[in-house]
């Protein structure tokens, strides 16, 4: 027989144990990797950094850039906002994601021919933008009419999925720095976003990492920039309030 | 000597019809979905009342695509240099569970620990949500298979 008292005791000390702060997948790199990562020269995300940088400053027919209205190398923009990501658009109701406000400003504002969700020029894009908020302290709000977006993404989080019938929470949450085989599994933080992959070899988005657990839990993943994916944003990142952003991070 | 045409021609709609056939073959060999009952913690019998071999159970657990138990466990498979460390360590495990115990882990760990991150290998497909069209409506091992790898583990005193 369990006693109440107990069996509250042992959840309050599983609560706590769960109820942590944030770590960065930075900790979970060897010295080598992060060496990697900190020096700009030896970092392979930098070459995402790069393109970005260009297409930012890519005139269209009409002479018009991201640098016109954000300035160039970004000068105009708040970092601090851009930590913020996804936020809320009243005009949308619902949240945007960074890689989606790029894409309004490149349609809208430039008349560009429209960037696919995930496709290179907008990866490129997002990574460059967010490398500009390097350092910056993820605050993404959850109060007011994030709320809903921000539970339905924590319900997927917890959600089991495909033949494996995991669910992020197993991994990232109940079995963080244990070994996986030769991996250590991390929390699952996404400050370091876009982030280069050193298995794959290549930049990588958060929605696009997403897509890769589904594919290992064998299941159907969803689509890039579809609503589940970012739901799912809006929850990974504000688990990981108050990390510092890392893009483009290094990582296995 | 020498082959003919005609004889040419025949042997390659043997080859074409037996390409063909190969899918189908394979198909028929899932077995139905073999029903299994929890006494008290244990699936007593046999899936199907099929007989495991433990050679072919040790293998299952190294293959990535299959068991991959090494991805989790600690197991006595000293060629493989990663094991991991998310689920107990496995050494002696069947000193310490019955073959039973041992079946129902593998089928559906769920069924002791709701919460737990180990797949069930033999969990019923209607349970699971979302599944790549490539696995719908398959465990992750057979029947044969589960016995299989019950039968090695019971290798593990």
């Amino acid at each position: 027989m369990l006693k109440p008292g107990l069996t509250l005791f042992v959840l309050l000390i599983v609560s706590i144990a769960y109820a942590e702060q944030p770590v960065s997948g930075y900790e979970f790199l060897t010295p080598e990797t992060r060496a990697m990562q900190d020096d700009d020269f030896e970092n392979p995300g930098m070459s995402a950094v790069d393109d970005g940088r260009a297409l930012f400053h890519q005139s269209n027919a009409d002479g018009k850039s991201c640098a016109g209205c954000h300035g160039i190398n970004g000068s105009k923009l708040s970092t601090k906002h851009i930590a913020k990501y996804p936020v809320y658009s009243k005009e949308l109701q619902r949240p945007i994601t960074l890689q989606r406000q790029i894409h309004l400003c490149w349609e809208d504002q430039l008349e560009n021919i429209p960037l696919i969700y995930d496709s290179n020029d907008s990866v490129a894009l997002e990574t460059y933008v967010r490398y500009l908020a390097r350092g910056e302290v993820v605050d993404v709000d959850i109060t007011g009419p994030m709320k809903p977006f921000y539970d339905a993404g924590e319900e997927l989080y917890n959600m089991r999925f495909g033949q494996i019938d995991m669910a992020c929470v197993h991994c990232h949450v109940y079995h963080q720095g244990k070994r996986l085989r030769g991996q250590v599994l991390s929390q699952g933080q996404s400050n370091g976003f876009p982030e280069y992959r050193l298995g794959s070899g290549r930049i990588t988005s958060l929605h696009r990492r997403l897509s890769e657990c589904f594919v290992s839990f064998r299941a159907q993943p969803f689509s890039f920039g579809s609503e589940e994916l970012i739901n799912l944003e809006v929850y990974v990142h504000a688990r990981g309030n108050g990390l510092k952003i890392e893009t483009p991070a290094v990582r296995y | 000597m020498r082959i003919q045409s005609n004889q040419l021609n025949f042997l390659l709609i043997m080859v074409v019809m037996f390409l063909s056939v190969m899918p189908l073959v394979s198909y028929s060999a899932n077995q139905p979905y073999a029903a299994w009952k929890n006494h008290n913690d244990e699936i007593r019998l046999a899936l199907n009342g099929l007989k495991g071999d433990a050679e072919r159970g040790r293998q299952l657990v190294i293959d990535q695509n299959k068991g991959n138990c090494l991805s989790c466990h600690h197991l006595p498979v000293p060629e493989e240099i990663f094991h991991g460390d998310v689920g107990p360590d496995l050494h002696g495990i069947a000193s310490r569970l019955t073959i039973g115990q041992i079946r129902l882990r593998i089928v559906d760990e769920k069924v002791i620990n709701p919460l737990t991150i180990m797949p069930g290998y033999y969990r019923h497909p209607d349970k699971l949500r979302l599944v790549a069209n490539e696995y719908a409506d398959k465990t992750m091992l057979t029947a044969q298979e589960v016995e299989d790898v019950v039968a090695y583990l019971m290798t593990l005193k």
